[in-house]
């Protein structure tokens, strides 16, 4: 591991000036992924800002009555917080699906949503990789890819995006704020991943330097007749092979309002927005949630060792919304 | 002029203070082992996906491996050699040796400071992923084995000590709720 420097901050300003827009300073959450990272040469910083001690750990309501949850939020606090529980219970499950109770306990929200891929071409720096090495190359594409990318991916990289919670706070229409020298900005979730392209190795909107300093939930009430469902290859304790994020309100048999969100299938969080077009309205049964799931995953390419995925994802839209639908219904 | 690259610290492990200087690239658990000589924390993976490095962050179960030592600076540290109230074992402790919950006691440590940790967790009303109805209305879920196995799911065991594992938890989770009653 190369040599850094170490430095805490205790408020917003301080510590994007400390950060100082240095390409080779990262901020520190839990260090969960990044001192992961370091330990194989991955990440390679000089220096490190420590932000767990930043007054950012508090879900609060927000202005528009949604909720507010700051970066240092750890993962366990946001699961357990009654509030999220209450009104966003899809938020809560996707938190508990992901990596441990030690792992959570120490993961931030804004070190969840920064997490690199689990690409294991990414990780090992003796291979070449377009993420980590612009211009080397793609062994995935004809290599070891059964838990990659099925939709938005390029022939430059298909690397999903590991995160559990991000699939909830897409289906929820969360935003991001942050903060850089320049002064406080947001985006919305939908748009802080960015499309692979070409250029595999940006992977969000973040100005250069950005603190990450919350991320916040609008009210929405069809959200609290939500759920997270994820598929893995062990019982526990490993990451999504696909994963589905709902929210639905039925009324008098069809679809009154849904979101639905992807995890394990994309560079970053699917929202699917053609599914969503195609279920409202219509009724709310297991054949049009079938049809809906198809017309999203229409756009699936698979590669030779991940179809299975297009078939997992459609059951588990069917599965989701089912239990939703009949949810409602009582 | 290049950011210093070590720092003077002050650690606080099961309410002692040790000072000892560190390069940034130590983590909690070589600063436990290798410097404070407290092997009782073991190392497996060295990367976040065994649990033997178990240990307690401010009373929150954490993992040493990613922890870095210049970070806990400030935070309270609690090891295995730390749970035992003198001669007196803590309760997991004690139903892990009734039970068998282990075999060659490799992962034993950090099974048993991830257990006191779900015990609390649980009290709290934490949910966990096998959760039914995670609304707070629903109430805490019963610590069945399905959410021993769950909460504990952190925590490898190469020897598949599980059966006996689950089951000591589970005693000593009953304990802890009749003392507290
Ligand atoms: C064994 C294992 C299993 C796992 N399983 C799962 C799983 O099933 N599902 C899942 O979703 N995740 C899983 N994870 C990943 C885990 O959720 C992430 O590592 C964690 O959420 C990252 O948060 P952190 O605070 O530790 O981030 P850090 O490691 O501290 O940081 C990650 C990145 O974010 C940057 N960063 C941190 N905070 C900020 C901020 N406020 N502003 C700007 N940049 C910031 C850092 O510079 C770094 O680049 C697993 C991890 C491990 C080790
Ligand atoms: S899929 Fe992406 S992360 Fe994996 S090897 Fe290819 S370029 Fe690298
Ligand atoms: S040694 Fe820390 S999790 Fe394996
Ligand atoms: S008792 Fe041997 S690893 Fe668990």
């Amino acid at each position: 591991m190369r040599e850094f420097g170490y430095q805490r901050a205790y408020d917003v300003s301080g510590a994007v000036a400390l950060l100082d827009g240095d390409g080779e300073a990262r901020f520190l959450g839990g260090g969960t992924n990044l001192v992961d990272l370091m330990k194989t040469g991955v990440e390679r910083p000089a220096r490190l800002v420590d932000v767990r001690e930043l007054p950012l750990n508090r879900v609060e309501p927000a202005e528009d009555g949604g909720l507010r949850i700051g970066a240092t939020v750890t993962n366990s606090d946001l699961a357990a917080h009654p509030e999220v529980r209450r009104r966003y219970p899809a938020l809560a499950q996707a938190v508990l699906a992901g990596a441990s109770g030690q792992l959570r306990n120490m993961a931030t929200v804004g070190g969840n949503l920064l997490q690199r891929t689990r690409c294991g071409y990414f990780a090992d720096v003796t291979s070449p990789c377009n993420k980590r090495d612009p211009g080397s190359g793609c062994p995935a594409i004809t290599g070891e890819h059964h838990n990659h990318a099925v939709l938005g991916a390029s022939g430059h990289c298909v690397a999903t995006h590991p995160s559990d919670m991000g699939v909830a706070l897409a289906a929820l229409d969360a935003s991001v704020s942050y903060e850089t020298a320049a002064g406080a900005g947001e985006l919305p979730l939908a748009d802080f991943y960015l499309p692979v392209g070409e250029t595999p190795h940006l992977e969000t909107a973040l100005p250069p330097g950005a603190l990450i300093t919350g991320v916040t939930l609008p009210a929405n009430d069809t959200a609290a007749n939500s759920r997270y469902r994820k598929v893995r290859e062990r019982a526990s304790y490993a990451f999504a092979i696909g994963s589905v994020a709902a929210a639905l309100d039925v009324r008098d048999g069809h679809v009154h309002d849904v979101r639905l969100a992807f995890g394990a299938v994309a560079s970053r969080p699917w929202r699917a927005r053609t599914a969503e077009s195609a279920l409202t309205g219509g009724p709310a049964d297991a054949e049009h949630f079938a049809a809906a799931a198809d017309a999203e995953l229409a756009a699936a390419r698979p590669l030779p060792h991940n179809g299975y995925k297009v078939t997992l994802m459609r059951n588990l839209v069917v599965a989701v919304l089912s239990e939703l639908a009949e949810e409602t219904a009582r | 002029m290049p950011p210093s690259t070590s720092s003077d610290l002050t650690l606080s492990v099961n309410g002692e203070k040790y000072t000892l200087t560190v390069d940034h690239r130590t983590t909690l658990l070589d600063a436990l082992r290798e410097r404070l000589e407290m092997t009782g924390t073991k190392k497996g993976c060295d990367q976040g996906q065994c649990g033997a490095c178990t240990i307690l962050l401010d009373g929150r179960r954490s993992l040493a491996c990613l922890q870095l030592a210049v970070a806990a600076e400030g935070r309270e540290v609690t090891t295995i050699e730390g749970v035992a109230e003198g001669e007196r074992l803590h309760p997991v402790q004690q139903a892990f040796l009734d039970l068998d919950g282990f075999q060659c006691g490799y992962c034993t440590p950090g099974q048993i400071c991830s257990a006191i940790a779900v015990i609390e967790e649980h009290a709290a009303g934490w949910p966990s992923a096998v959760t039914g109805d995670v609304r707070p209305e629903a109430g805490p879920p019963p610590l069945t084995p399905e959410e021993i196995r769950e909460r504990m799911s952190g925590n490898l065991c190469r020897c598949g000590a599980y059966v006996s594992i689950v089951q000591a938890v589970a005693r000593a989770a009953e304990e802890t709720k009749g003392a507290a009653a």
